[in-house]
């Protein structure tokens, strides 16, 4: 192997990239998501998407939701690294376990007049969106649903007036009556 | 004070607490630097006799003292700073500690809780800044908190994967009165519970795979050293059992002894071309307490390409973090080791590995320590080889500094027990080694305590000696001195051809002289002849030492694997061409 003069082993790994999502059950004191993100950036990690609040308020239990992306071998390591933080009570990977709902709430405004305004009406009834917020020239959509069905409304508000997009990230829980 | 007395709830002020929670988890010595914001424990300290206080003089050299400390008891090493300046001069002992898994304990003033945030007088985030390099660290916002904490702390740096954590105290919670809670079980975070016992199924597992070994090789880490005395033990009775044979990283040198007849040497980027071959052509690799790292490994998708691989690690992240392992267990080492033995014997069969040792045997009859023996200069390989010697059958405790003598260390000095050699392996911290002899030397005041270091290294910290005199801590400072920064020109003269950027010390201090300025005593040597009295007269001395050893300048550490190499490609030092090396710098910076 040919590598430029380094006191380091260069080495391209080649694994492909899953994308995972992660539930994290944390105690709920100063800094832990401080924690958790400066893992994620201090290792290299991705985040794709981070949601957290306070899921269990008497027990101090936050519950953070992490999509990410790497190879078997970095997830594996990302979910070691998380479960050996001292605040880190639980990690599960929802998308091994294979019977996980995701869901977020992305809200829409969208600018426009005329036919502008009806099509996005009726764009908005087929993805179940709602009206929060209406001007003479806006409308602003509360949309949830899975990462794909947000980004794809979002595509197609674009060419009809697309403003801006807020967006809280996923949640994720599993199916049946067992927590986590 | 009656035992229920102790026992019981007492209202103190959080300074006092400070100081009582240390006395209460047993800790006998403390390494600190005062300031502001920690001057009500200052107060507290000044007041009682059960702890003692190692003035350092800057605090880095308080954090590595610690270390040093911890390593040479496997107690943990207790640091005390102010804010600011005080703790991120902590910083890189706290990264250090955490590379190796050592536990540390530092306790760091802070701004009053009112003033965080407004950019005072020696704020720093101590908790952010701090946060990426302890184990857990923890800011105390109200006093009637501060004895749980400093509870917790202990704890969490002592127990599973050792590590350090910071305790930041405002300095009006150190003012304040609350109530002091003595250590409990309670004390600690519900979601922490390292595990201790390895799984049964797995350990059954790793005994078929031992069982069957043709080829078998055990390859032990700094683990087995955290695990205590008991563990080393264990390990030695392991290797008894099996017969197979066994090497070690840097971290772990001891736990077997460098005279056990199974001992191959260290493995990894400098290692023995013996134990390199072992662990590359191995069927079945028995990794106890070492996390496979880059030092080790070489290049890793050639690594050990025919084994099947156990790993045993209290840590679960570092199972499969490099290397995919076959058989992970997570647990304690020793613990581990000792089931693992157990059903080892059950199984009441010994495998017939004697073609293995056959190969082995001519691996290492390449003798890939070997060296040119020099009668005009004293060559650092000889210089650690005559230490040694003049070592033997002594209480004695090493450490090193970072760069080639620390290899050399690690080559030519045999370790026989564990927590005797305190070494930098994961940071690589030149400057390390002189305070860590200051703290194995406080920890064992009558053992013989020995730097082995590097002219380089040993300035970045140099100012230590004269907390060496202070506290008559009588360390020896053994330089090898060839006024370059060996590792650096090492590396430019494989790779950045020849061409030595900033890697040679123009202006060196006259060590003696130095010795004598900071009230110690220096020695210098020149000639081999020389050596074996001048080591005797370093040892004789009951004051620090300064030990300015001139050595062959461009000598280079040899064996090595070279960048992008195989463990099966190593360079041998015959091969090396060191005399090559030499010939284009005759006559102009050759400086012996």
């Amino acid at each position: 192997m040919n590598q430029p003069a380094s006191a380091y082993f260069l080495e391209e790994r080649h694994d492909p990239n899953e994308t995972h999502t992660l539930s994290v059950l944390v105690a709920n004191e100063p800094g832990v998501l401080a924690r958790v993100i400066g893992l994620f950036s201090g290792r290299g990690y991705n985040i794709e998407s981070l949601t957290v609040s306070e899921t269990e308020s008497q027990k101090h239990v936050s519950r953070i939701t992490i999509v990410t992306t790497g190879t078997p071998m970095v997830i594996q390591q990302i979910k070691h690294q998380l479960d050996r933080m001292i605040p880190v009570y639980q990690v599960v990977d929802m998308t091994l376990t294979g019977k996980s709902i995701e869901r977020e709430l992305a809200m829409v405004k969208v600018k426009g007049s005329g036919d502008q305004r009806i099509e996005a009406m009726r764009l908005a009834e087929v993805f179940r969106a709602r009206v929060v917020d209406a001007t003479n020239e806006s409308f602003v959509f509360e949309i949830t649903g899975g990462t794909s069905k947000i980004n794809q409304f979002v595509d197609l508000m674009r060419p009809i007036g697309l403003v801006e997009v807020s967006r809280t990230g996923v949640a994720a829980i599993g199916r049946g009556p067992e927590r986590m | 004070m009656s035992d229920s007395k102790r026992h019981a709830p007492q209202q103190m002020t959080g300074a006092a607490m400070i100081v009582r929670a240390l006395v209460d988890h047993g800790v006998k010595h403390i390494f600190g630097y005062p300031g502001g914001a920690v001057l009500p424990v200052y107060d507290e300290i000044f007041q009682q006799s059960d702890i003692e206080h190692i003035l350092v003089r800057h605090e880095q050299g308080a954090g590595h003292a610690a270390e040093g400390y911890a390593r040479s008891t496997g107690k943990p090493g207790v640091v005390l700073v102010t804010s600011g300046p005080g703790a991120t001069n902590m910083v890189t002992p706290l990264t250090d500690a955490l590379m190796d898994s050592i536990p540390l304990v530092c306790i760091t003033g802070q701004v009053p809780t009112h003033l965080i945030g407004n950019d005072a007088f020696q704020e720093c985030d101590t908790v952010g800044i701090t946060r990426p390099c302890t184990k857990h660290n923890w800011l105390v916002r109200n006093v009637d908190d501060l004895a749980k904490v400093l509870h917790e702390a202990f704890y969490v740096a002592t127990t599973g994967r050792p590590g350090p954590v910071v305790v930041d105290v405002p300095k009006d919670v150190q003012f304040a009165t609350g109530t002091y809670t003595p250590p409990r079980k309670s004390d600690v975070h519900v979601s922490y519970k390292p595990q201790v016992k390895g799984d049964a199924g797995q350990i059954r597992k790793a005994v078929s795979l031992l069982v069957n070994a043709k080829r078998p090789v055990i390859y032990t880490g700094g683990g087995i050293i955290n695990s205590g005395r008991d563990a080393s033990k264990t390990l030695r009775a392991l290797v008894e059992a099996t017969g197979f044979p066994i090497t070690s990283t840097l971290m772990g040198l001891g736990a077997y002894p460098a005279s056990g007849k199974n001992w191959l040497g260290m493995l990894g980027m400098h290692g023995t071309y013996e134990a390199n071959m072992a662990m590359h052509d191995c069927d079945v690799m028995l990794c106890i307490g070492a996390r496979f790292d880059d030092r080790i490994t070489g290049r890793t998708d050639a690594f050990s390409p025919g084994s099947k691989k156990i790993h045993i690690d209290i840590d679960p992240s570092s199972i499969n973090k490099n290397i995919r392992v076959d058989v992970p267990i997570i647990g304690d080492a020793g613990n581990v080791m000792a089931d693992l033995l157990q059903a080892f014997k059950a199984e009441g069969k010994a495998p017939k590995i004697d073609p293995w040792w056959f190969e082995i045997g001519r691996w290492r009859a390449r003798n890939s320590l070997a060296y040119k023996k020099n009668n005009d200069v004293i060559l650092p390989q000889f210089a650690i080889q005559r230490l040694f010697e003049a070592t033997r059958g002594r209480d004695t405790y090493i450490t090193t500094e970072v760069g080639q003598h620390q290899m050399w260390a690690a080559q030519f000095f045999g370790f026989e027990e564990p927590h005797r050699l305190m070494t930098s392996g994961g940071l690589g911290t030149m400057g390390y080694g002189l305070p860590a002899a200051l703290g194995a030397q406080v920890a064992h005041r009558d053992s013989l305590v020995i730097d082995i270091a590097g002219d380089a290294s040993v300035q970045m910290t140099m100012q230590e000696m004269s907390t060496a005199v202070q506290h008559e801590l009588p360390i020896k400072i053994f330089i090898l001195n060839n006024q370059y920064m060996g590792m650096v020109r090492q590396w430019q003269q494989l790779l950045h051809g020849n061409r030595l950027s900033h890697s040679y010390s123009e202006a060196l201090p006259d060590f003696v002289k130095l010795a004598d300025a900071f009230g110690c005593v220096g020695i210098q040597t020149t000639k081999p002849s020389d050596l074996d009295g001048a080591i005797k007269e370093m040892i004789s001395v009951k004051k620090p030492v300064l030990f300015d050893c001139r050595v062959a300048a461009l000598e280079n550490c040899f064996p090595m694997i070279p960048s992008g190499k195989a463990h099966n490609e190593m360079l041998l030092p015959a091969e090396a061409n060191d005399d090559a090396t030499a010939a284009a710098f005759a006559g102009g910076k050759a400086l012996v």
